[in-house]
């Protein structure tokens, strides 16, 4: 039988079987950032420890950067204090460390793969759920808590039990106006936002064969949205097209080397998965969530669904998200009149995402009363947009063009909502209170979807925008 | 090495928080990830519920306010890996958490921080939220060893994965004393990896 790729890596990285039956895995690439890591590095040196393998270790800082004015000292005391952590961090553990005076500085997630330094059949590790995004490159890469920052800078190791496997395979292909946002909405709204606990989601299929780089990690970085902490793409010919030449990319004396052992980790067509599940990519349409979580979520052309179809706890599930959202039931999700659009996250920030907004965007006008952020996933990403044009695009239909880092995904920089705001957004949580308002409103969608409403003033369908 | 206490039993009263799905950005809210350290955050745990609810949520509630266990449903501490939101339960001087099912980075920030989440039927969680919001006295012993929360009013089954249950056990949930152990293990696995010794290529 044929092997995973989960069982392969698993294997290659196994140091040995802990007393609790876990693994103790070898992590090949840790990822740090500002806001898990700074308790991580005080109870190392309460221990006495150092950062065993600084040389595998990187940081960067993205979730409390303001994305409007960058002068430091920042205006914000608690930034600027958390900033000066992160730098003496780094200094005091010789950690390689991408700010912003190094032009490479961006969302953990981005700049991992744009740097070259996520590659297939590493095991990665970061104190942040979104580490599932470096899956698309067949790497097997989690999620951890602060302890666990703590354990891998400590020891490059950490405890972890093996999960199971699901192969999600979308096969045929997507319409026009369909994009990978709604390809991974719509899997979250099939197999619910737990039916991934204790699972590893290996995806594929035609779909996910055609796709690029850029919408591979659109997909592994909501895995966990799905409740799947690691989720992943076998590598291809693709893969290595986007990593050949990259900054931290094998060498070119190695990279035939390289590619060929990555290609030997995919998945054999005999392998067995502990799940599979099939899905056409014919039957999806543009995404919009109406509701809490992520799997609240249904296509552009329906309607806002009915409690009552649903029981017990689900149903009070969404009669609370209802409630939340102040949505009727039956009311139609296209019209739904927004007052921000946010284009960003790591889920949706990539030049490729960028210009998807910028379609639709191009010589429209955003429209009054709407506030439209357009915010990059990395600098470099900003410096490529602008080469194409994409900022004056943005700038001439009323977006505010911004520098890099997670803004309104999150509450923890100056980009929030306010009062009981409505936001289209391709981020990934629609979570009560998650773009810094307790009474605020997100409606996830992809980044075209986002200027499309940008425009309209409420949730419009893309596929009509762009073919008129 | 030095490891943690055993955990073996919870004694206490118990908090009954109801909802599916409920995320780390409700349990703790990121503007409190702006702290640098844990230290501060038990006062803040589920602030904006409570906000919201005006008084009405159960840590508000006088007759919850010393409990040390809490009941929840489905999916608990989905969502953002932050483990503000344990520290902040934990800090508030939660013990123990029993639950219809847990998310999993949010389970395994609770194991390495010395706090057990076990996991019960829908039937039986709403059970005990029940009889906590009829008899907010009740005394709860949350039986790890045994799997299994105690009442004076009954007597239900909730489990702990075998990992988990042997980590608090022995004291060992904090995994660093053990993986700090072998460092020769760890370099003959590192000195395997095609990536870290250029791809079996000549220069390495
Ligand atoms: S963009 Fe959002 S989800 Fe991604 S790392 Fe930043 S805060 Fe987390």
């Amino acid at each position: 039988m044929a092997n995973t790729l989960l069982d392969t890596v698993w294997d290659l990285h196994t140091v040995r079987r802990l007393p609790n039956g876990e693994t103790q895995l070898f992590i090949g690439l840790h990822l740090v950032h500002e806001v898990t890591s700074p308790q991580a590095f005080q109870m190392l040196a309460e221990r006495g420890l150092r950062v065993r393998y600084p040389e595998r270790t990187f940081a960067t800082v993205d979730h409390i950067i303001p994305t409007d004015q960058q002068q430091r000292p920042y205006a914000d005391g608690m930034a600027e204090q958390m900033f000066a952590a992160i730098e003496e961090n780094v200094r005091a553990n010789d950690l390689p460390f991408f700010d912003r005076s190094t032009g490479r500085q961006g969302i953990v997630h981005v700049i991992g793969p744009e740097l070259g330094l996520t590659q297939p059949g590493m095991t990665i590790a970061c104190g942040d759920s979104h580490t599932s995004t470096h899956g698309a490159f067949g790497a097997v890469a989690f999620g951890i808590g602060t302890s666990q920052v703590r354990d891998v800078l400590a020891t490059q190791c950490m405890s972890v039990a093996k999960p199971k496997l699901r192969r999600i395979e979308v096969n045929g292909r997507l319409s026009a106006g369909v994009f990978a946002k709604d390809v991974i909405l719509h899997i979250i709204g099939s197999l619910g936002v737990q039916g991934g606990v204790g699972y590893a989601y290996e995806y594929g299929g035609t779909v996910l064969d055609a796709m690029s780089m850029d919408e591979r990690m659109t997909i592994c970085n909501m895995s966990i949205e799905g409740g799947a902490r690691v989720g992943y793409v076998n590598p291809d010919a693709t893969t290595e097209a986007y990593i050949e030449g990259r900054e931290y990319a094998p060498a070119a004396d190695d990279f035939q080397r390289a590619a060929a052992w990555w290609r030997s980790l995919a998945s054999g067509p005999g392998a067995s998965y502990d799940d599979v599940v099939v899905m056409d990519g014919a039957d999806i349409a543009p995404m919009v969530t109406w509701g809490i979580n992520p799997g609240q979520v249904t296509g552009v052309d329906d309607v806002v669904p009915s409690p009552e179809a649903l029981d017990g706890p689900d149903r009070a599930a969404s009669e609370e998200a209802l409630e939340h959202m102040s949505l009727e039931p039956g009311r139609a999700i296209a019209g739904i009149p927004i007052d921000v659009a946010f284009v960003g996250s790591c889920t949706n920030a990539r030049l490729s995402d960028l210009h998807e907004a910028a379609r639709v965007a191009r010589g429209g006008r955003v429209a009054d009363g709407v506030k439209a952020l357009v915010v990059p996933g990395s600098q470099r990403i900003r410096a490529e947009a602008e080469a194409a044009g994409l900022h004056e695009i943005f700038r001439e239909a009323g977006f505010e063009w911004r520098e890099a880092g997670c803004s309104m995904c999150l509450a923890m920089n100056p980009d929030k909502l306010q009062g009981d705001q409505i936001c289209a957004s391709s981020s990934n949580r629609n979570f009560k209170g998650r773009q810094g308002s307790p009474t605020g409103r997100t409606l996830l969608m992809s980044p075209a979807m986002v200027a499309a409403a940008a425009l309209a003033g409420e949730v419009a369908d893309v596929r009509q925008m762009v073919a008129s | 090495m030095s490891e943690g206490a055993v955990i073996d039993r919870i004694v206490g009263r118990g908090v009954p928080v109801r909802g599916n799905d409920i995320d780390t950005d409700r349990i703790i809210p990121a503007r409190y990830l702006r702290e640098i350290t844990f230290e501060g955050l038990g006062p803040h745990a589920f602030e904006d519920d409570r906000r919201a609810l005006n008084g009405a949520h159960p840590l508000d509630d006088p007759r919850f306010a010393d409990a040390g266990v809490m009941v929840v449903n489905k999916n608990f501490g989905c969502g953002s890996s932050r483990e503000h939101a344990p520290q902040a339960l934990l800090r508030r001087g939660i013990r123990a958490i029993v639950g219809e099912s847990f998310a999993e980075i949010f389970f395994g920030n609770c194991v390495a921080i010395g706090l057990p989440c076990l996991t019960t039927t829908p039937e039986h969680a709403d059970a005990l939220q029940a009889l906590l919001e009829e008899a907010p006295d009740t005394d709860l012993t949350v039986d790890v060893e045994a799997e299994r929360v105690v009442t004076d009013h009954g007597d239900y089954p909730a489990a702990v994965p075998a990992s988990a249950k042997a980590s608090f056990l022995t004291g060992r949930w904090d995994a660093l004393g053990q993986l700090l152990e072998n460092t020769d293990e760890v370099r003959a696995t590192s000195a395997r990896l095609p990536y870290l010794t250029g791809f079996g290529g000549e220069s390495s």
